[in-house]
């Protein structure tokens, strides 16, 4: 799972540029037999067909990562940007960036006579030259790639390609199902939840899943939050997004309990989910969400638990292999 | 008349109408009678868009342009006959005081009135005077006077007669987005071999309401959105905040507060661009949002991208539009329209 998380990880892909990941799901599922499709919007959907009884089932990990987008270039080569996704400008200074075609830059900020001026207005990219690298309308992403030596990892992106991991290791674990089953890599969740509306609306389902990251309340003096970094998988009961339908809270936890599957209830006081956007397209669908717990979520140093990406992934195989309650 | 001198003209008679969101009924009836000769189907949608086509067969193409512009809403008529009101859309109301607006289907003319620099004090020169504080003036001797002529409910728009201004430019109060309505109306005169849906839509500076239920029932392969857009090439403002510059052409976009445009229909306004040998600006700022926000996400996704026009000053009793800028969208439309028929789409 490592070897393919760390390729995950390095693929360039901020919301609408999710092509290099797109890319490396796409063979992974056509090496397990599975056909995958991109629709309009650029979601890559396969499909397991199900059998009589089952229900259709729509499972969604976002492809896309945070990201910065380039506004203007100035005559001495600095660029000026926007955030693409929830990007602070404290998180940003000092960061090194990569583009599409590998250019890397570096973020520098004007000089601030008072600390509180730090926005994203005062930062801009230095790709080093004299002369413009780099193009208005470009996008880069923090550069970095996967540091995963004991069973915790660490990486820029883990917001959602581990949740793309755990939706591939389930389609692969997952032997006998009576459920059509669309495992949808979604686009453009960083910027409003907007692949998942529209693969809501195509795959039609009758029950929803988000496969996504979610905060931890285990650090120093955090927000509280009783979810911990090592504690399992967590099963979503609200976002700002989403009140997840008691049923498949039921169904999750249930499928949990039956297997002694490590797991916690999640209660997110902020943020949201492409199960936010799915739940309300055509007449409603009853959703919910399997969250990888994730320490310091859209920093380069977001942090997840090798045990709890296992939980995560044993949770969604043992919930969709038996019919539902 | 050549076409984009009557495309010009249209902005300007298009830009007088009132058409404030919930109301547009003024401008849908003058763009019907500009585009029914050259149109094979039409209707009027629930919510109020109007929904037209000409072409069948080839690649399904939805161009959307709003009817609605910002203004104001009257709330309440005050016991001494003052307007209190509500604004619809958009306005900074540090552009409210003083402005000359017509209310409701008379038109009764009012001025947004507010203390007299004298009378102010201090404090009062400090504040923007929010817009619970400010009241229209109809002139009206009280209540019962006010309301032969008003009712809540009236809606009110900026008084602003539309004209040729300084070198090459049109001024009015609605450039957004009847400059997108004339392109679209203008551009309907032609025949593509490709099925074009023209949308006139509703309320989109209230949250982009029409243009959802437009795209739903169209669903077309792919779509575009005709704006006027924000341009700050002022003095003062740091060349990377301007947004766009007048004159400097037809605007495009690769992201906005809306939606992440795609490729492949920005790659085709590009190619129709290069070889018309039209210039075009891309926009330096990813603020705000245009219906294509909305319709990009409809159904199961359609590819969507915008063109725009710089206006300066919208969203504000007067905006300014260059028509040099006006007449190269014009053709930018027409270019689209011909290659998306020539190398069709598929999403």
């Amino acid at each position: 799972m490592k070897e393919l998380l760390a390729r995950l990880i390095e693929a360039f892909g901020p919301s609408g540029r999710e092509d290099a990941v797109r890319a490396v799901l796409g063979a992974e599922l056509q090496g397990m037999g599975l056909s995958a499709v991109a629709d309009p919007m650029g979601n890559l959907v396969a499909v397991r067909p199900g059998r009589a009884g089952g229900a259709r089932i729509l499972l969604a990990a976002h492809m896309d990562e945070i990201g910065l987008i380039v506004t203007h270039v100035d005559a001495n080569g600095f660029a000026r940007f926007a955030a693409v996704g929830g990007i602070s400008a404290q998180t940003a200074l000092g960061q090194r960036v990569r583009f599409a075609d590998g250019t890397v830059g570096t973020i520098g900020v004007e000089r601030l006579d008072d600390p509180k001026d730090l926005k994203l207005d005062k930062l801009f990219i230095d790709c080093g030259g004299p002369r413009a690298a780099v193009r208005t309308g470009e996008m880069c992403v923090m550069a970095g790639g996967l540091q995963a030596d004991g069973g915790r990892w660490i990486g820029k992106a883990m917001d959602d390609r581990v949740g793309c991991l755990v939706l591939l290791e389930a389609a692969r674990a997952l032997r006998d199902s009576p459920h059509e089953v669309h495992f949808a890599f979604t686009v453009q969740e960083e910027v409003g939840l907007r692949g998942a509306r529209t693969a809501g609306y195509t795959a039609d389902p009758e029950l929803a899943l988000a496969i996504d990251v979610t905060a931890t309340g285990d650090t120093p003096k955090a927000r509280t939050m009783d979810v911990a970094l090592g504690g399992g998988a967590a099963v979503k009961v609200r976002d700002n997004s989403l009140l997840a339908h008691p049923y498949v809270i039921d169904w999750l936890r249930g499928a949990a309990e039956r297997r002694a599957i490590p797991h916690q209830m999640e209660v997110l006081e902020y943020g949201g989910t492409d199960a936010g956007a799915i739940h309300t397209v055509r007449a409603g669908v009853r959703s919910g969400a399997v969250s990888i717990p994730c320490r310091y979520v859209h920093t380069p140093g977001e942090m997840v638990d090798a045990g709890d990406v296992q939980a995560c992934v044993d949770l969604l195989v043992e919930a969709l292999s038996a019919p539902l309650p | 008349m050549s076409s984009s001198d009557a495309c010009i003209d249209l902005v300007q008679r298009l830009s007088d109408l009132p058409g404030v969101g919930g109301d547009e009924g003024a401008v849908r009836d003058h763009l019907w009678s500009v585009v029914s000769p050259h149109v094979e189907a039409a209707r009027i949608d629930a919510l109020g868009s109007l929904i037209v086509r000409r072409g069948r067969g080839g690649c399904k193409v939805l161009v959307d342009a709003h009817m609605d512009e910002v203004g104001l809403l009257v709330q309440q008529v005050e016991k001494d006959g003052w307007l209190r009101f509500q604004t619809v859309g958009g306005i900074d109301p540090r552009v409210l005081p003083g402005a000359v607006v017509r209310v409701g289907a008379a038109a009764v003319p009012g001025v947004i009135g507010w203390k007299p620099i004298h009378l102010q004090t201090e404090d009062d020169r400090k504040r923007v005077v929010p817009v619970k504080d400010l009241a229209i003036d109809i002139g009206a001797g009280g209540r019962e006077q006010a309301e032969r002529a008003v009712i809540p409910g009236d809606y009110a728009v900026f008084a602003t007669q539309s004209g040729f201004f300084g070198d090459g430019l049109v001024r009015g109060k609605a450039l957004d987005d009847r400059v997108g309505c004339a392109l679209l109306a203008t551009a309907l005169d032609e025949a593509y071999g490709c099925e074009v849906h023209g949308v006139f839509a509703v309320q989109e500076e209230i949250g982009l309401r029409g243009a959802g239920a437009a795209a739903h029932a169209v669903a077309p392969d792919l779509a575009l959105a005709l704006e006027g857009t924000t341009c700050a090439d002022l003095p003062g403002v740091d060349e990377h905040e301007q947004g766009s510059r007048l004159g400097g052409g037809p605007v495009l976009r690769i992201m906005d507060g809306g939606m992440i445009h795609d490729r492949r229909v920005n790659g085709l306004l590009v190619a129709a661009a290069d070889q018309a040998g039209i210039p075009v600006q891309w926009k330096g700022t990813i603020t705000g949002g245009t219906d294509a926000g909305r319709i990009h996400t409809t159904r199961g996704g359609i590819p969507s991208a915008t063109l725009s026009v710089p206006c300066r000053y919208i969203h504000s009793p007067c905006a300014i539009a260059s028509r040099a800028d006006i007449t190269h969208a014009l053709d930018l439309l027409r270019g689209f329209l011909r290659t998306v028929a020539q190398r069709g789409f598929s999403a």
